[in-house]
């Protein structure tokens, strides 16, 4: 438990940093980008003088109470819920995130179990039978482990979307279809986002199942070599619950692992979504960029860091639940 | 490899167990019969264990005793195709004789090179068990040792259910000294001597008829390794398994083992009783390694080592291996390999060409066997000839 | 990186026994790390010297580089004037992967942004593995209040996810897409913390080991001591980790630039023509859908390459940490020949007669078995 505490304390701080990065870089950095991006957002005409201001106060231009009042507006802001005000949508940064994020969780969350489960059962496999043919799927993993997701996306766009050039089996494009179904509660609507979460997923899992594969892969060859794994066959127990024995014990670096693996996928994701316009946080990060939106993009930023530290924290605590060793105390 | 060093000795075995009498009557449970294991192949085939003939008599205890990368632990995993890859058996035959003759049970003898998969499985455990040496390496560390025994015996002992397997594995805790509470304890909540144990108790489990017992207590301290040989040796008096005992340790087989058989660079160089072994080596190698360590009490003497290091397995010298640290070492020794051979008129075996043909054999060689009778505090290594003081 | 640090515990240093006692990396001459070694060498050649055989400057454009089409409805018949509109044109002769939209020749393009690419990701995998090092096995090796204090910096920026970092720094830094230099401090900063969490892992296994008790204890300093008994040991761990430190910084710059924040080569400072800038332009310009493969595929399939080359040397240096991963066991021909199994299953040892083997190996006369 203390060591689970002692994580905690690493990702409030690291939450800190995040926060307090994100305040400082606008009133930091010379050049004062800040001042054209302001300038664009009056010249936009969506902009009124309470939104200018809202915008000034949060990248702290143009103000004149010290830093030190500012960052402590700030931090009170964020604990309200309150991140600022979108010039170019319109609105509530908060309000943004929150209707981006259920698009961008849902898709993350289950692309990346199911690459897990399925890259950690094959990499099983291919541990246990090492030496087959099996071991063919080495050199794919690696590549698909090296390619990136958004040329990824853009192959199977080519091949299956339906704005490629070959199969025309899936949407490419948004997260539903915006011209042929009403949002809500009816089954066209769920169909439609299947079926146009299809393409954007599958990107996701091949680009992030290569690494998984290695990974366990690697892992289980090094635990076969334990004098257990050994004594489970001396024991003549079923060769199932031999492999069970070694995966078991081969899938505590893998979990602990996948901390590091989640800042990869998330990356990933963002860039994904933005070939696919699919209405997540990067696709809207893409568009806040290049409108110079900063108090979105901050917002964005702030977001997403606190969602990985999350599954960060969970992934720690499963951890714990599945290795006895880890629940004594350090 | 270590020799004695205590001077207290206990006589080899216990009482029920049968004498080794001149003439090998034996009731062999186990038979090894020249048996050769290479890692790798061809021209880089390294010849770990090389025609070895052992035979483990049914309730007896056979010591085997070597270095480090003499063949001891190969030879053994090798003999119950546990052997891990590259291994590979080049030659022999592995002869299990079960006694068991109820229906359904294994069939007498069995040549455990040429079985199958599943007569294998049917076998192991249950016939045959092993102990190795680090009991957190052995031991699943996810699950608990109460899992670990429910899993064992539910696999073997179908008929049981989950009440009677805990039962049953709460009793063959308690059968070596520890409480059954510990069923719900991780491997690594446990002292390294509790982890042994348990693993020893899980290794009876079945009741098996032989067990491999591969370096069992050298990662323990001393005082709780005697408590764990002198339990496990009441227990072979109780249950009446035979054991091969494997150690670098020479003093612990003395005491434990009724017979000791001794390797070099993959080549059994001699078997004897524990007692005759002990107290008269027959081979030059064996006589080294008695004289390592003096005595605590007796004579002082000049210590002698063994001059030189093993061989690499993989440039072996020619003839018998041990020759280039022999300070007997005659010509023929250069030339031929010496093999594994009864002594004229005792059961005793060893492979060594001053005790074959027109070779005289230096008097520190050549000391009587002991008597029947043992005694229970023997404090000095009988010797003749001079010894520096 | 396939060496698996847990999270929670302290990270398991390779088994300190395991860890080779040569110095020197003598990698194994797998296939896989050979072709890893070719790949990485043609590109590294091409970065060179990309920008001297380039037939074209990559922004040079040329009116008769690009096929005019007529814009429905304007034109002869209408009275509109002929608007047209651009058509890359195919591989050619002339154009070995044809050209853009914009006219430019896309060989040319590829040839020099090679350079910037490969610069970056080196040149930031050189930056965070100085650091990884410094704070590392400093960590590692000061142990205490140090250790807490450095430790806890590291497992911060490693818990604080990359690429949105990456992006945010890049955003409020205009400048950074006109200096390799800059950028690849950017992304160090996000990328060193694995590789110091690591090689504290593997300092901490060595500082126990006798040799450096015995430097400790004759008397040599700390930093004499860290210089040259414990930094030739990592000298694996910090080539696995530099590897994989290009391909994530790699794959970082790419993203950066593809998300627009590395600036462009024409805008003023110009940025530097690279991979990801030339992805973001087919994005932009919706090359997918216009069919213009010869401008999409090229960059991400370099990239994909030039990842795939530094995942296979990496694994080669893996199999070199971990002696296990490499194939142990039988070579294909030796199990070929006996006649089983080239992975004989676990408990299962295989029997081969002795005989056998002389046969088949010696080539002599088969003599009866």
């Amino acid at each position: 438990m203390r060591a689970l505490g002692r994580r905690l304390a690493v990702y409030l701080l690291a939450a800190w940093v995040a926060v307090t990065v994100s305040f400082l870089l606008p009133r930091a950095v010379p050049g004062n980008p800040v001042a054209g991006a302001i300038a664009r957002a009056q010249s936009s005409g969506i902009c009124n003088v309470y939104c200018i201001k809202a915008i000034e106060a949060q990248l702290g231009f143009n103000v004149h109470t010290s830093i030190w009042v500012q960052y402590v507006q700030y931090l009170g802001n964020l604990f309200h819920g309150n991140l600022g005000f979108s010039w170019s949508e319109n609105a509530p940064v908060t309000s943004l995130i929150a209707s981006y994020l259920p698009w961008t969780l849902g898709l993350l969350g289950v692309a990346t179990i199911l690459s897990f489960v399925a890259g950690t059962a094959i990499g099983v496999v291919m541990a246990w039978r090492r030496g087959s043919f099996l071991d063919w799927l080495l050199p794919a993993a690696t590549f698909f482990q090296a390619i990136p997701y958004f040329f990824l996306a853009l192959v199977l766009v080519l091949i299956f979307g339906e704005t490629g050039s070959l199969l025309h089996w899936f949407p490419s494009l948004y997260g539903f279809d915006i011209y042929g179904v009403d949002p809500g509660m009816n089954l066209p609507y769920i169909g439609s986002i299947i079926g146009h979460a299809v393409l954007p997923a599958l990107t996701v899992i091949l680009a992030s199942m290569g690494g998984f594969i290695l990974s366990m892969r690697n892992q289980m060859i090094t635990t076969m070599d334990e004098d257990f794994v050994l004594v489970a066959r001396a024991k003549g127990l079923r060769t199932g619950k031999v492999v069970w024995y070694a995966a078991r014990n081969a899938l505590l670096p893998c979990v602990s692992n996948f901390s590091v693996a989640i800042s990869l996928v998330v990356a990933g994701q963002i860039l994904v979504e933005i070939v696919f316009n699919y209405p997540g946080i990067g696709y809207h990060l893409y568009g806040a960029l290049g409108a110079l939106d900063y108090t979105l993009v901050q917002g964005i930023f702030v977001v997403i860091t606190l969602v990985v530290l999350a599954a960060n924290l969970l992934a720690d605590v499963v951890y714990v639940l599945i290795d006895p060793r880890a629940r004594q105390e350090a | 490899m270590s020799g004695p060093g205590v001077s207290a000795l206990t006589s080899p075995g216990s009482s029920d167990a049968p004498e080794f009498a001149p003439g090998g009557d034996v009731d062999p449970v186990l038979e090894i019969k020249g048996l050769s294991v290479d890692y790798g192949f061809g021209d880089n085939a390294v010849h770990a264990v090389a025609e070895c003939d052992l035979t483990l008599g049914r309730g007896r205890v056979l010591g085997l005793a070597g270095e480090s990368g003499s063949g001891k632990s190969t030879l053994a995993m090798a003999a119950i195709r546990l052997l891990r890859s590259p291994g590979v058996i080049t030659g022999g035959e592995v002869l299990f004789h079960s006694k068991r003759t109820s229906a359904g049970e294994p069939t007498p003898t069995l040549d455990l090179l040429a079985a199958g998969e599943e007569e294998l499985r049917a076998v192991r455990w249950s016939e045959i068990a092993i102990v190795l040496q680090s009991a957190l390496n052995a031991l699943n560390p996810v699950s608990t040792i109460g899992a670990q025994f429910d899993e064992l015996l539910a696999t073997h002992r179908p008929e049981l259910n989950r009440a009677s397997r805990r039962d049953r594995a709460g009793e063959l805790l308690e059968l070596v000294g520890m409480t059954a509470d510990r069923l719900r304890s991780y491997p690594h909540e446990m002292s390294g001597g509790m982890r042994q144990r348990a693993m020893i108790a899980m290794a009876l489990a079945l009741d098996p008829q032989v067990m491999i017992l591969d370096e069992p207590t050298t990662a323990l301290d001393v005082v709780t390794q005697r408590e764990i040989l002198e339990e496990l040796m009441g227990l072979r008096d109780r249950l009446g398994f035979a054991a091969l005992f494997i150690t670098h340790d020479l003093s612990l087989l003395v005491e434990f083992a009724d017979d000791i058989a001794v390797m070099y660079a993959g080549r059994l160089m001699e078997r004897a009783p524990a007692a005759s072994l002990f107290r008269a080596p027959r081979l030059p190698y064996t006589y080294g390694l008695l004289h390592c360590f003096p005595p605590m009490h007796g004579e002082r003497y000049r210590m002698e080592g063994i001059p030189g290091s093993p061989p690499d397995l993989r440039d072996l010298p020619p003839g018998c291996a041990f020759h280039p640290r022999c300070k007997w070492a005659i010509p023929q020794c250069r030339q031929d390999v010496p093999k594994l051979e009864p002594l004229a008129g005792s059961p005793r075996e060893v492979a060594c060409w001053l005790h074959r043909g027109t070779a005289t054999a230096p008097p520190e060689l050549m000391l009587p066997d002991p008597t029947a009778v043992r005694t229970r505090s023997v404090s000095v290594i009988e010797t003749s000839g001079e010894r520096a003081v | 990186m396939t060496i698996n640090t847990p999270v929670l515990s302290e990270p398991a240093a390779t088994d300190a026994a395991a860890l080779p006692t040569s110095r020197v990396l003598r990698l194994p001459r797998s296939p896989k790390v050979i072709a890893g070694l070719v790949i990485l060498g043609v590109f590294a050649v091409i970065a060179i010297i990309g920008a001297w055989i380039a037939p074209f400057s990559p922004n040079l454009t040329n009116e008769s580089w690009v096929q005019h089409v007529l814009v429905a409805g304007t034109g002869p018949g209408t009275h509109i004037k002929a608007d047209y509109y651009p058509l890359p044109l195919p591989p050619s002769g002339a154009h070995w992967l044809g050209t853009t939209v914009f006219a430019q020749d896309v060989w040319s393009q590829l040839l020099v942004s090679t350079q910037a690419t490969v610069a970056v990701g080196l040149l930031a995998a050189a930056i965070s593995t100085v650091l990884s090092i410094i704070v590392g096995v400093t960590a590692g090796y000061l142990g205490g209040g140090a250790d807490e204090g450095l430790s806890l910096i590291g497992n911060v920026f490693l818990a604080i996810p990359g690429l949105p970092l990456l992006i945010v720094l890049a955003d409020y830094v205009p400048a950074a897409g006109t200096s390799i230099f800059l950028v690849s401090f950017i992304i160090a900063i996000t990328a060193w913390a694995y590789s110091s969490r690591v090689l504290r892992a593997q300092t901490l296994s060595l500082r126990n080991r006798d040799f450096v008790e015995a430097a400790r204890v004759s008397g040599e300093g700390r930093v004499r001591i860290i210089l040259v008994e414990i930094l030739p040991n990592l000298i694996p761990i910090v080539a696995a980790s530099f590897l994989f430190t290009t391909l994530y910084a790699i794959g970082a710059y790419v993203a950066i630039s593809f998300l627009g924040l590395a600036g462009s080569p024409t805008s003023s400072p110009p940025g530097l023509w690279n991979w990801g800038y030339m992805l973001r332009e087919t994005f932009a310009n919706d090359a997918v859908r216009g069919g213009w493969w010869w401008w999409w595929a090229p960059p991400g399939v370099c990239i994909a390459l030039l990842g795939t080359g530094l995942a296979l040397l990496n694994f080669g240096i893996d199999e070199f940490i971990n002696p296990r991963l490499r194939v142990a066991g039988l070579s294909r021909k030796a199990a070929r020949t006996l006649g089983i199994s080239r992975r004989p299953k676990l408990g299962l040892t295989p029997v081969v007669r002795r005989n056998v083997i002389n046969v088949d190996v010696a080539g002599a006369e088969p003599g009866t078995p």
